[in-house]
């Protein structure tokens, strides 16, 4: 299952370095280097993060639900990176922008945990999330309209709904430590997701009470979800869909989903990252749709069923 | 052994706990009784250091099974008692299918815990606390939603490992298999200990805080096996 998961990344990995705005095939490697190298070593940090932090927030808070995006963290790191870049603060020391992101989500992390510990699991929590997540999309439309930018519009949808085109190497140095070191904490959850499948009594009498656990995740969270936000806008439902993806294959225990998850993140977004570059090559484009689109299509209908699955 | 001295607990206004000295020896099977709503699981959480101000337990050495039988995962009856191995930080198979063979429960182990009955649900979370190993268990109504041969089963099952030298606290509701099988009654009404004794000896106070009369039943009933 791993070992298939990594051949079908290997083998997104190569057709992304052969696939570009230009078509398809062996450009200059210049062009290889500074923009689909990055790009496709980015869509699979970002990937992998978003669906490792799917499967750690849906274990963590016993909710099928749970996704960065769907409970505003994305939003709010979106939000912090656009405050950097827009003010200038990024351009002045360029680790501004993920940090800003990685606050943000923090943030939005910190305004959730809060939540659950009011309704944990409850859909009162998601019902928080989704109105954290308006929040941050309406001051990001403020935040960018008040900046001094003559493309606001377009850059609005730009951090809405994502997207890795022209993105560099230094984007690539900017966001891979802390996804990378966001992935780290969370790959380390495991014990205590398990542990909360019992409810939160049974998880402190195991020796892993519900806060550590909660501490962890929103830290891993807010550094992968947070850095990632920062370069490539807000990517949605890939770690609403992994997890569900993973669980008729590996069961439903959230300890053994974890470095699955973090896979299949890889690949869904490095896919959907190579549908979005070929879709002009095909059909008549003016330009590339953006990520989010593309990774919403995918995820909404599956939403749907959960719901109709999930209904009495 | 487990202790628990001066023991209070306050919710909002009200007392759910008096003050409540407790020292529960190995070897000992104690019957924890009373009213609906009399604080006993309140009690069992105490003992379990689960409540703010009680001393934390060491999580190896004492397991606690609440009265709910849930999981948020539907994950297998196998994965469910392999939690029990999580204090240790390992995941020995060899405790893990004894615990799944004493609670009767290995022909299930590849079964989702979703799938099963209630009574079978709540073997599984009993094979989770002894997976664990533990010296001491603590157990929130282990025999509810069980039929009548399975309660019997399970409290014999407990009363020998008592005998073997863990302690077992349980709540229970069925005062004859708790008259029956255990070493030591406590009778709890109002947060407060009524009765800290024999089960022979605590039987007569447990009637009077029930209000119920104490006497034989001439009704034909099961035995035990």
């Amino acid at each position: 299952m791993i070992r298939a998961m990594a051949g079908l990344i290997a083998l997104l990995f190569v057709l992304g370095l052969l696939t570009g705005g230009a078509g398809f095939g062996w450009p200059d490697p210049a062009i290889i280097l500074e923009l689909r190298l990055p790009r496709t070593l980015l869509a699979l940090l970002i990937g992998g993060g978003l669906g490792l932090s799917g499967a750690v927030l849906q274990g963590a808070l016993r909710n099928p639900l749970a996704d960065a995006g769907l409970l505003g963290i994305a939003g709010c790191a979106g939000l912090g990176a656009v405050v950097t870049f827009y003010w200038g603060i990024s351009e002045a020391f360029a680790p501004a922008l993920p940090l800003g992101g990685m606050i943000g989500a923090a943030i939005g992390c910190a305004a959730l945990v809060l939540a659950a510990g009011r309704a944990p699991s409850g859909p009162s929590l998601i019902l928080a999330g989704v109105a954290v997540s308006a929040i941050a999309a309406s001051l990001l439309a403020v935040a960018l309209t008040l900046a001094p930018n003559p493309y606001a519009l377009a850059e609005i949808t730009f951090w809405l709904m994502g997207g890795l085109d022209d993105r560099s190497l230094l984007h690539l140095a900017l966001a891979a430590p802390p996804i990378i070191a966001g992935a780290a904490v969370l790959l380390r959850t495991g014990p205590g997701l398990d542990a909360l499948a019992l409810g939160e009594e049974v998880a402190a009498s195991l020796g892993r009470p519900v806060g550590a656990t909660l501490r962890a995740t929103s830290l891993g969270v807010a550094l992968a979800v947070g850095a990632g936000a920062a370069v490539a806008g807000g990517i949605g439902f890939v770690g609403l869909i992994v997890p569900h993806l993973l669980r008729p294959l590996l069961g439903e225990r959230p300890a053994a989903l974890l470095p699955a998850a973090t896979l299949a993140g890889a690949a869904l977004l490095l896919a959907a990252d190579l549908a979005a570059r070929a879709l002009p090559l095909l059909l008549p484009l003016a330009e590339e749709p953006r990520l989010g689109v593309i990774t919403a299509l995918l995820g909404a209908p599956l939403l749907i069923r959960i719901a109709l699955r999930s209904a009495p | 052994m487990i202790e628990l001295r001066s023991a209070a607990l306050r919710l909002g206004d009200r007392t759910i706990l008096h003050d409540i000295d407790l020292r529960i020896q190995p070897g000992e099977c104690v019957a924890i009784c009373g009213p609906n709503g009399a604080g006993k699981s309140t009690l069992l959480r105490a003992l379990a250091g689960l409540l703010p101000g009680t001393p934390p337990r060491d999580p190896r050495r004492c397991a606690y099974v609440p009265q709910g039988a849930r999981s948020a995962w539907g994950i297998t009856v196998g994965e469910l008692a392999m939690l029990g191995r999580l204090p240790h930080g390992d995941r020995a198979q060899p405790p893990v299918d004894r615990a799944l063979d004493l609670c009767g429960i290995a022909p299930l182990r590849d079964t989702r815990i979703d799938r099963i009955s209630g009574g079978q649900a709540r073997r599984a979370m009993l094979a989770r606390a002894f997976a664990t190993d533990p010296a001491m268990f603590l157990l929130d109504e282990p025999t509810a939603d069980l039929d009548p041969a399975a309660q019997h089963a399970i409290m014999a099952l407990l009363s020998a490992t008592a005998r073997a030298g863990s302690g077992v606290v349980l709540v229970v509701h069925a005062l004859d298999l708790a008259t029956r099988y255990a070493s030591r009654m406590l009778v709890i009404d109002a947060g407060q200990v009524l009765a800290d004794t024999t089960p022979e000896a605590a039987l007569p106070i447990a009637a009077r805080c029930f209000g119920l009369p104490l006497g034989r039943d001439p009704m034909p009933r099961l035995l035990p096996p």
